[in-house]
């Protein structure tokens, strides 16, 4: 019984360098109802990321043996799991240089672990669409049921987080999306945050899916306000 | 001429100043600016004096030298020309000739020497008694006013075989174009000759013409003229070859000290050789090797000292992280606690919160302190932003019984970073609140077209004189014994006068002991323009004028 709970729970990976708080943040998602494994190293955790099959991973961005940048790149090379870094330094350019190379959300310590359970769950729970099984969106095909986007027949591998910001958008052609109302659907933030994470994720979408990425036709952006769904009848305009 | 900071300073004025005054302002300017103009100018005043008295001493030396010897000469002639004109009457006799023929021969015998030696002869007389035939005789063309008066008496009283001179002008009779004779100086010489056949004194005058002495003259003076203008020429040209030597590199050593002022420290003078200038130039790059150094150390010193603070507040925060899950999970367990280890939970619960916010304030100043921090600027209702914050204040408001009011409704639109600008309005809010005793918070707002204000009134203890300034200093208390009791960091007003600053506005304060204080916050309507005054007074309108006169100095 115990046995088959723990299977059930949401595998979160730990990678942090301070043990301390590596042990603290177990104890914390067990209470939570979270299922969690430590790495201490960066030069371990492809390995144990690779055997644990974790549904979200915390990543420490300064770690003994690899760079945080460098395990963020290598997992998304293989796999859309999100990923959350821990930062003490939110000011600086790793947090921009860690969204870019494919990391979803960032925690900057110190965090209160509420906020931080509410980042974790707002990722494992995922954007739930109310109706349509099948969206249009420019030329592109949304099977929100079967978590695929295609052009012409041809799949295009999403992470989930971009899923969600390219449904979030689908869903409402004509509505124009400020970068606060994407942080609270697609994110899940209640409150304001760093919209660096809204632009930074729309270029990583932009890059797979439009055919131009330098003259975006899908993701479209209104200056001064924020995005929208291109339209699919007039798809130059911008 | 020296850089000194005022010489750009008063630049701009005295561009204005010639503009005004034209031309004669511009060359004022250019006379104070420029050394070597002024130098080369002195050199040449004073060479044309010196030139000029030598000039005249030569001049003064020579033309008496030429009329003495012409003086000398002609007298001795005149002296030569009269014995033998006696002579030859002696010789001839009292009885042969009548008076007149006499008279006659003697004329024309001196008139044709005259002629021959170059002087002129009048005859005048007779003089005195004794004479028979008067008249006047004269070499031809000469007019005999060319005698002057005095001459004449001198001649006529000084007895027989008297002789005396003078100088004259030789006057010609006649049209001077056909005989080709002009007027012209010459020396007068004068004496009397008796005529055997009457008896009767005459007066015979020589005219000697000094034409070409004064001919000689004027080419002297013409010569040294000359002579003396291209002297001053050359020496001005001497003079601004050795200035140009002594000023080249004073100007290099200007523009050197210049670039050097404006933050190019490796900027250096070129040594050449071992004089003073060289000696001069090598000073000045010991001077600017060690101010160099000097402001390396201390760059790097603060540089160090700021990576530090950033550093220490960055380690802090992965250990407070484990201590604040740890107390979270405390706090929410406390239900089960005995009620001594429940209120420990809490109190770590809340003195966390305090610790977080002073490593966060901490952070914050050290950004400032790094010029990192930058403006995200959007143009802002300063109305909604202190209705925002008022909103956000009111809980702790309503539990210290402060009321706090928005007196001014209306527009007032400024661009700021929204962001720092809520803090700078918190900040002061909660301080207000802090010292408000109970009374009351007011907050005005106001904008024109090229600044908005905005103040935040209290009536509690306010500021003793001299503290509105060190209130925005980092950790500074009005009175070390008074608890704090909001739980500020003591870093609010000095992070609240950074963002101002940022922003390029004012933030100042006024207080008076147990009148309350004032703070106004001033912020250009356009992000970077300079601020010249402020929509809203410092001292608020309600405080009486003897109150109102010891404004305190304003802190920008």
């Amino acid at each position: 019984m115990a046995q088959a709970e723990m299977v059930d729970r949401p595998r979160v990976l730990v990678v942090d360098d301070d043990a301390a708080l590596a042990e603290m943040l177990t104890l914390v998602l067990r209470n939570e109802g979270f299922q969690s494994e430590i790495v201490t190293r960066g030069d371990e955790a492809m390995g144990v990321f690779r055997s644990f099959r974790p549904d979200v991973v915390l990543l420490d961005l300064m770690l003994p043996g690899k760079d945080g940048i460098e395990i963020c790149r290598e997992i998304r090379a293989e796999s859309g799991v999100p990923i959350v870094m821990l930062t003490a330094r939110s000011d600086t350019i790793d947090v921009v240089v860690g969204l870019e190379s494919g990391a979803d959300d960032y925690v900057a310590k110190p965090f209160k672990p509420k906020e931080l359970i509410a980042r974790i769950r707002a990722r494992v729970r995922r954007f739930e669409v109310p109706t349509p099984e099948n969206l249009h969106i420019g030329d592109l095909t949304i099977d929100v049921t079967g978590h695929e986007v295609t052009r012409d027949g041809k799949p295009i591998g999403l992470t989930p987080l971009e899923f969600d910001l390219l449904v979030c958008l689908a869903q409402n052609p004509r509505k124009v999306f400020t970068r606060e109302v994407l942080l609270e659907q697609v994110w899940g933030y209640r409150h304001a945050a760093d919209t660096r994470l809204v632009n930074v994720h729309v270029q990583r979408l932009r890059a797979k899916i439009e055919v131009d990425p330098e003259n975006p036709t899908i993701v479209v952006t209104v200056r001064g306000v924020g995005y929208k769904a291109g339209s699919a009848d007039e798809p130059a305009a911008d | 001429m020296s850089p000194r900071p005022t010489d750009a300073l008063s630049q701009p004025f005295a561009r204005a100043w010639a503009l005004v005054r034209a031309w004669p302002g511009d060359a004022l300017h250019v006379w104070r600016r420029s050394l070597r103009l002024r130098v080369v100018t002195a050199i040449v005043v004073l060479s044309a004096v010196v030139i000029g008295s030598v000039g005249y001493m030569v001049m003064r030396q020579i033309s008496d030298g030429l009329v003495k010897s012409r003086v000398d000469a002609s007298v001795a002639e005149a002296r030569t020309e009269t014995a033998t004109a006696r002579e030859r009457l002696g010789s001839a006799g009292g009885n042969d000739f009548d008076p007149d023929t006499q008279l006659r021969l003697l004329v024309e015998n001196l008139v044709a020497r005259g002629e021959v030696k170059d002087f002129d002869v009048v005859v005048l007389g007779p003089v005195g008694d004794g004479g028979t035939i008067g008249g006047v005789r004269t070499t031809p063309t000469v007019d005999s006013d060319s005698v002057p008066d005095n001459l004449r008496s001198d001649v006529e009283d000084g007895g027989d075989g008297g002789l005396a001179w003078t100088f004259t002008r030789i006057r010609y009779s006649g049209d001077s174009e056909t005989t080709g004779n002009s007027d012209q100086p010459g020396v007068a010489v004068g004496s009397t000759i008796v005529l055997p056949s009457d008896g009767g004194t005459y007066a015979l005058y020589y005219l000697f013409p000094m034409g070409e002495e004064l001919q000689t003259l004027l080419l002297l003076r013409q010569v040294l003229l000359v002579a003396g203008v291209v002297l001053l020429l050359l020496i001005a040209g001497v003079a601004l070859l050795v200035t140009r030597q002594v000023i080249t590199p004073v100007r290099l050593a200007r523009r050197v000290a210049e670039r050097i002022a404006s933050g190019r420290l490796e900027e250096r003078m070129h040594v050449s050789g071992e004089d003073d200038i060289a000696r001069l130039a090598m000073s000045f790059n010991q001077m600017a090797e060690a101010l160099q150094s000097q402001i390396r150390k201390l760059v790097e010193l603060s540089r160090v000292q700021r990576t530090f603070v950033s550093d220490v507040s960055h380690e802090l925060r992965t250990p407070l992280t484990t201590v604040r899950m740890a107390g979270d999970v405390l706090h929410d367990a406390r239900a089960s606690f005995d009620p001594v280890t429940s209120r420990a939970a809490e109190l770590l619960q809340t003195e966390l919160d305090r610790f977080e916010n002073l490593l966060a304030d901490l952070l914050e100043i050290s950004r400032f302190d790094a010029g990192a921090a930058v403006l995200d600027l959007e143009d802002t209702n300063l109305g909604d932003v202190a209705h925002r914050v008022v909103g956000s204040v009111a809980p702790v408001a309503l539990q210290r019984g402060v009321p706090v009011t928005v007196v001014d409704e209306g527009v007032f639109m400024a661009e700021v970073d929204v962001r720092r600008v809520e803090r700078i309005v918190r900040n002061l809010l909660t301080n207000a609140i802090d010292h408000a005793e109970g009374g009351g918070v007011t907050v005005r707002l106001a904008a024109d077209g090229e600044a908005t204000a905005l103040t935040v009134r209290d009536y509690g203890i306010g500021l003793q004189p001299g503290q509105s300034a060190m209130v925005f200093n980092r950790f500074w208390r009005a009175d070390p014994a008074r608890a704090r009791t909001t739980g500020g960091t003591g870093l609010g007003l000095a992070i609240a006068l950074e963002d101002a600053r940022l922003h390029g506005g004012w933030l100042q304060a006024w207080g008076t002991p147990g009148g309350g204080a004032q703070f106004r916050l001033t912020l250009p309507r356009r992000a970077g323009d300079p601020l010249t005054h402020s929509p809203l007074p410092l001292v608020p309108r309600d405080v009486p004028a003897e109150a109102a006169r010891d404004v305190p100095e304003s802190v920008q």
